[in-house]
């Protein structure tokens, strides 16, 4: 009997299917519609946010305009830069004394301005740890505001894992370079 | 434990109604086989090559070799390659099983270089009616060990190479204009990184992304028309597109972790890596906007840095995992990824079969080709530093 035959097989057929594809992903494979609550539609630049882009050189945007014309001070934070886990752009509770020490310094001074720099250690592809190295800096800026910064004082980019500060290629080193650097602004004074 | 029954009892029914179909046709029983990888394996095609000089030859066997053919002797060759190179490059193929002459040409043109690439383009095409890929160009980005760069051309091989930039600053993922001799690539020569438009017939540039926040990873649609970038100004990195020259930038997505978008050949979508429900994932959305669809890739996690095929067939993609492999799945998921070599950043040439890519070796990058059927790989000719991010021309 034909059937008798390949009942067995075709038990097993099932089990493995059902064990390679597991019970939870009966949606087809490769498609997953991800309903986007914050919008998944088209927007446009807010408010503000206005460029000559069809200028040459244009596309600058109104907020770096602001931030020209300033001074960099690097030492003036050094000591607070901030530090992360791998693969993380969470800001940990070991660096609420550091953030606090930036907010009140630009809290001391209203004319300034803070540039972070977010940087990675080496074990990334170069443009996941360039995004990485951005939420970094922008997860310091969120923690700022937080602290009562104006986060419009608050300008902030990656480095990726261009600018390591320990070249070396181990945890210790690695550590070193996961980090945000906060460099405080200054406008620049004379004629 | 309902949405299992809502699986079992479809899947029990079509697969008992596929076993009563092929029950009635043979008496075997059904055997139970792993898939089988989607790129195949398959085997190079065996030529000889006699009569060139030592130059030439290396430039004929390189060429071919990252196009999926391997060297034997005419007697066992399958197409014998014959021809000299003194003065200028002639060249002959012969089918040894047809027995008949392919073709027999000679070239002309400014360098010996050039004219053996133009034979090794007739002998892929005569062969295997493909468009060879000897004569295209790659984009990269070259560093120091200060992190500063410079964006650099070059014939695909690295020959002929030639520095875009002279700016001391840092630089990063370059990307060709389709049809047009220009580059995006992204720049901190202003202080920020930012995204420039490079027309490298007159030299001319212009940035087309200064936003506050990171302006990264260009990436042009195939018809020339538009640009995806990476942008934070809006507070996280996402995916947002904008006209050829940098207007009417309009943010695409909402997902918090996105990086490394690249187009379909057809525009309509784009792919991107990102993380979703805690997971990292490869995802794609819209070109003129609409909803995140997740790309599966099972049994390769952290998938990043995709590119998808000219032909539209795959989706190629760093997986980082302690390592990084590159890996190569059908891009309508049909088949899952398979793993084919470390390294990271592929880039796939116009022929829809060898990759580009950056492999690590002693701190610093190399660049290296990859033909995914037979899986031969080679690196190119080095420049100095730390060769990585390349782009190959289309």
């Amino acid at each position: 009997m034909k059937m008798m035959k390949l009942v067995y097989p075709m038990t097993l057929v099932l089990a493995v299917t059902l064990a390679a594809t597991g019970c939870r992903n009966h949606k087809p494979v490769g498609v997953t519609p991800i309903p986007n609550g914050q919008g998944g539609q088209v927007g446009e630049l807010p408010p503000g946010g206005t460029m000559g882009g069809n200028q040459p050189g244009g596309g600058q945007q109104a907020n770096m305009q602001e931030f020209e014309n300033m001074t960099e001070d690097r030492a003036a934070l050094a000591n607070y830069t901030i530090h992360f886990a791998f693969d993380s752009s969470a800001i940990r509770h070991s660096e609420d004394a550091n953030l606090q020490s930036v907010a009140s310094a630009l809290s001391s001074d209203p004319s300034t301005k803070l540039l972070i720099e977010g940087n990675c250690d080496e074990r990334g592809t170069e443009e996941y740890n360039r995004a990485l190295g951005e939420r970094r800096a922008l997860a310091a800026r969120q923690a700022l505001a937080k602290l009562g910064v104006d986060p419009a004082r608050i300008r902030t980019l990656s480095y990726g894992k261009d600018k390591p500060t320990d070249p070396g290629h181990d945890e210790s080193a690695w550590s070193q370079n996961r980090r945000d650097d906060f460099v405080l602004l200054h406008p620049k004074t004379g004629a | 434990m309902k949405n299992c029954l809502n699986i079992c009892l479809p899947v029990l029914f079509a697969v008992f109604a596929v076993a009563l179909a092929r029950g009635q046709n043979d008496q075997n029983e059904i055997q139970i086989t792993r898939p089988v990888s989607s790129l195949g394996n398959t085997r190079p095609i065996p030529v000889s090559i006699e009569g060139f000089d030592s130059e030439v030859t290396a430039i004929l066997k390189f060429d071919l070799y990252v196009q999926g053919f391997t060297f034997v002797s005419p007697e066992t060759a399958q197409y014998q390659i014959s021809g000299s190179s003194t003065g200028s490059v002639v060249g002959r193929v012969v089918d040894r099983f047809g027995k008949k002459t392919l073709f027999s040409r000679s070239y002309n043109g400014a360098t010996l270089r050039r004219q053996a690439h133009a034979l090794t383009d007739d002998i892929v095409f005569a062969i295997t009616g493909k468009k060879g890929i000897a004569q295209t160009q790659i984009a990269f980005k070259v560093q120091a060990s200060n992190g500063n760069g410079e964006i650099y051309i070059a014939d695909f091989d690295g020959h002929n190479y030639q520095a875009v930039t002279h700016d001391g600053t840092i630089v990063s993922a370059p990307a060709w204009a389709p049809g047009r001799s220009a580059l995006y690539y992204n720049s901190y020569k202003r202080g920020n990184p930012d995204i420039f438009y490079h027309n490298l017939t007159t030299g001319e540039r212009d940035d087309i992304a200064h936003y506050t926040g990171s302006n990264i990873s260009p990436a042009v649609s195939p018809d020339g028309s538009r640009v995806a970038m990476v942008m934070s100004e809006s507070g996280s990195p996402n995916v947002w597109v904008a006209n050829a020259n940098g207007s009417h930038p309009r943010k695409l997505t909402s997902t918090s972790e996105d990086s490394s978008p690249c187009w379909s050949p057809d525009g309509q979508w784009i792919c991107f890596a990102t993380k979703i429900h805690e997971r990292r994932v490869l995802a794609k959305v819209p070109a003129g906007g609409g909803e995140v669809q997740v790309i599966r890739t099972p049994g390769t996690p952290n998938p990043t840095e995709p590119d998808w095929s000219p032909d539209g067939k795959w989706i190629a993609f760093t997986m980082q995992a302690g390592e990084f492999d590159i890996c190569v799945m059908p891009a309508d998921g049909s088949a899952p990824p398979v793993i084919l070599v470390r390294g990271e950043d592929p880039s796939w040439s116009p022929n829809s079969r060898t990759l580009i890519y950056a492999r690590r070796t002693g701190g610093h990058y190399v660049l290296s080709l990859l033909d995914v059927y037979t899986k031969q790989v080679k690196d190119i000719h080095q420049i100095l530093g730390s060769d990585s991010e390349p782009a190959w021309a289309r």
